[in-house]
């Protein structure tokens, strides 16, 4: 309880370490250099930052353990969060180099936030306990409300950054309320005391508040029905490479914490929470997506549908689902940061092009361009041989494994209604004629690498899904085997 | 320790907190609003102190009802506050919004009123009262078990200035 902390303590706050340090380098060194170099520099400076950083989670791996007190638990479980959202923000600073060049940003705080936020994000999936869980989130939101106002010459912009500002702060509040509550049923904030005071034969019924309220919380965070209200708006208003930012990392940062609180701590009343706002999610979000013309309010309804289908996941059994829900975070991430790097090449200053007529007849003039996001747009429908496909494939066998036929059959043909709006990007791209001619340029090198790693990680995932599977199946096994819920496992089978 | 903790006490305060909290919102003119929040704060203070927290208590009243409202009165200074009295104060929600709030009331005093709860929560004192001053309590727990949290609540408020600044500057 007293005493310093051990080197081995801070070998497993290592990548938060890494980003920070370099957050702080890029920040204090933006003043020496003026607007064009200071983009270049700090971006790559930021870039090598995120590189290390996943270098430093890789490294964590093979010293697993408690830290702090247990206060950070370092298992399979944080070190594949760890490096899918270090990769995230690599990818998405690469993304950034041209936006920012083109929209003339100033690089020192962008970059800057970037990867303190991703702090935050590595954190809440490496956090055990919910007070240490609700500062990274904090640091996680803030970073990415700021994020979506940096567009400062648009109006949308900054309603964006308002809007989700100040819905967030509400939901951070509801989280933190059901933290409280959590402590006066179970005596502790620590999970890993929560869950054997959960798995008593009569559980208080102020957990069971708590769990909502904390469900609440973080169902904001990952735009989940009925919390999804702030989607579109923001990331409408948002800068295109940032939506892609914000639309994976901190979603898959709060499906970790969720993961966390859920089966680590063994929370209960869980099923039936899940199970409405996973049905809710998915048909909300494709009904909502259907209608739009805009072609980044048409992706923010597709996330709160991709959040629906995790969300089934959620409700299957234990390990398989866990190992699912990892899969499916890493598999959305790859597809959607990477169809959000094409959208914020293609809009150009000021974002004009996002609408679906501005599409017509991309195709023709940069058939690269529309490959790549035809195969993103593939993806997230749930083609085989992509990512997406042995996403909704193992959630949905996971469900089905849990006997969730109704869930299932709803997820399904949810997925089939989907695919109607994915296609109606692709039809327009490659058979309808451009009204006018909307200048597209090369791609530069920066975007290109985003472009060829996102698309390597998508197809990746759809033909030898295989490592990465048995990867999450392991350290979904490992997470459920606290001695506690181990022995509780035996005496209280199923849900 | 003889108990402060009356129910009376507990009444007077929670009411006071109570009213004066939505006076906060339904007053026009918003330094009434801001009066009103800190007799919020206050009596919150004092329930603090009634569960044997003068620490927390403390600086509530410091930050909050001295810092953080020097702060509102500064930002009311600031704006109009004419034109904010002529403005509508609710929106068209505010029978939905009533309504939820009575049901997750209703929800909250059932929780917390079923016989369950209650026992359980008498039986078995779930916080150690301590035996050394609070205040030292509080900052073993800070420097020790909770060293981390309170090490990277710095980076929170790093972003947080960071953002006000890039929100506040014209050109940065």
């Amino acid at each position: 309880m007293s005493g310093l902390p051990q080197t081995a303590d801070y070998v497993r706050i290592l990548p938060e370490l890494v980003l920070s340090i370099f957050g702080i380098v890029v920040m204090l060194l933006e003043p020496l250099f003026d607007e064009r170099r200071s983009q270049r520099t700090l971006g790559s400076i930021a870039l090598i930052g995120s590189l290390v950083a996943i270098m430093a989670s890789v490294f964590q791996a093979q010293n697993p353990g408690f830290a702090f007190w247990n206060m950070v638990r370092v298992d399979g479980f944080s070190v594949f969060f760890h490096v899918l959202v270090t990769t995230i923000a690599a990818v998405v600073i690469l993304t950034s180099y041209e936006y920012m060049s083109v929209q003339r940003i100033r690089a020192g705080e962008y970059y800057g936030l970037i990867l303190f936020g991703t702090v935050g994000m590595c954190l809440m999936s490496s956090a055990v306990e919910l007070v240490l869980i609700f500062i990274a989130l904090e640091i996680s939101s803030i970073s990415t409300y700021i994020l979506a106002g940096f567009r400062r010459r648009e109006a949308a912009s900054s309603e964006a950054s308002l809007k989700y500002f100040l819905l967030g702060s509400f939901a951070t509040a509801f989280f933190l309320y059901g933290v409280a509550l959590m402590f006066g049923a179970t005596g502790s904030t620590n999970i890993d005391k929560i869950s054997p005071a959960l798995e008593q034969s009569t559980v208080p019924p102020l957990a069971y508040l708590a769990v909502a309220l904390m469900f609440v919380g973080l169902g904001f965070k990952v735009a989940s029905a009925p919390f999804h209200i702030w989607t579109p708006d923001v990331y409408e208003g948002a800068p295109a490479p940032i939506v892609g930012f914000m639309s994976t990392a901190p979603k898959a940062a709060a499906f970790a914490v969720l993961l966390r609180i859920l089966f680590e701590a063994n929370a209960p009343g869980r099923f039936w929470l899940i199970w409405f706002s996973a049905v809710l999610s998915m048909c909300l979000g494709n009904l909502g997506a259907l209608v739009q013309t805009n072609v980044k309010r048409l992706l923010a309804y597709s996330s709160i549908a991709h959040a629906g289908y995790l969300l089934v996941a959620f409700a299957a059994a234990p390990e398989v689902g866990v190992s699912a829900a990892m899969f499916y975070t890493a598999a959305y991430a790859a597809m959607n940061v990477g169809a959000f790097a094409v959208i914020s090449h293609f809009a150009n200053a000021g974002e004009k092009y996002v609408t679906l007529d501005d599409y017509a007849g991309l195709g023709r003039r940069s058939p690269v361009l529309a490959a790549t996001l035809t195969i993103f747009l593939l993806s997230l429908i749930g083609i085989p041989a992509t990512g997406g496909f042995f996403a909704k494939f193992y959630v949905f066998s996971a469900a089905l494994k849990a006997d969730l036929v109704g869930l299932t059959i709803i997820g399904v043909i949810n997925s089939a209604v989907a695919a109607y709006y994915y296609l109606r990007i692709i039809v327009v791209m490659y058979m309808r004629e451009s009204r006018e001619e909307i200048p597209v340029r090369g791609i530069p090198l920066g975007l290109g690498t985003a472009l060829v790693v996102s698309l390597a990680a998508t197809i990746y995932l759809g033909v030898l899904p295989g490592r990465v599977l048995d990867y999450a199946l392991a350290s979904a096994n490992q997470l459920m085997q606290t001695p506690a819920s181990a022995a509780a496992a035996t005496v209280n089978p199923g849900r | 320790m003889a108990p402060v903790a009356t129910p009376f006490f507990f009444y007077l305060l929670s009411g006071l907190a109570l009213i004066s909290g939505i006076l906060v919102i339904t007053r026009r003119n918003p330094v009434h609003s801001a009066l009103a929040l800190i007799l919020t704060l206050l009596a919150l203070a004092g329930i603090y102190l009634m569960l044997y927290a003068p620490f927390v208590a403390g600086v509530q009243i410091i930050l909050y009802a001295g810092g953080i409202m020097v702060l509102f009165l500064f930002v009311i200074m600031l704006v109009n506050v004419g034109r904010a009295e002529k403005e509508r104060q609710f929106n068209k929600q505010w029978l939905l919004a009533i309504a939820a709030t009575v049901g997750l009331g209703i929800v909250f005093v059932r929780v917390f009123t079923s016989s369950q709860t209650l026992t359980e929560l008498l039986k078995r004192p779930l916080a150690q009262l301590p035996e050394t001053s609070n205040t030292q309590q509080v900052g073993f727990s800070l420097y020790g078990q909770y060293m981390l949290a309170f090490e990277i609540a710095s980076l929170l408020l790093l972003v947080a200035i960071v953002g006000a600044v890039v929100m506040a500057k014209k050109r940065i």
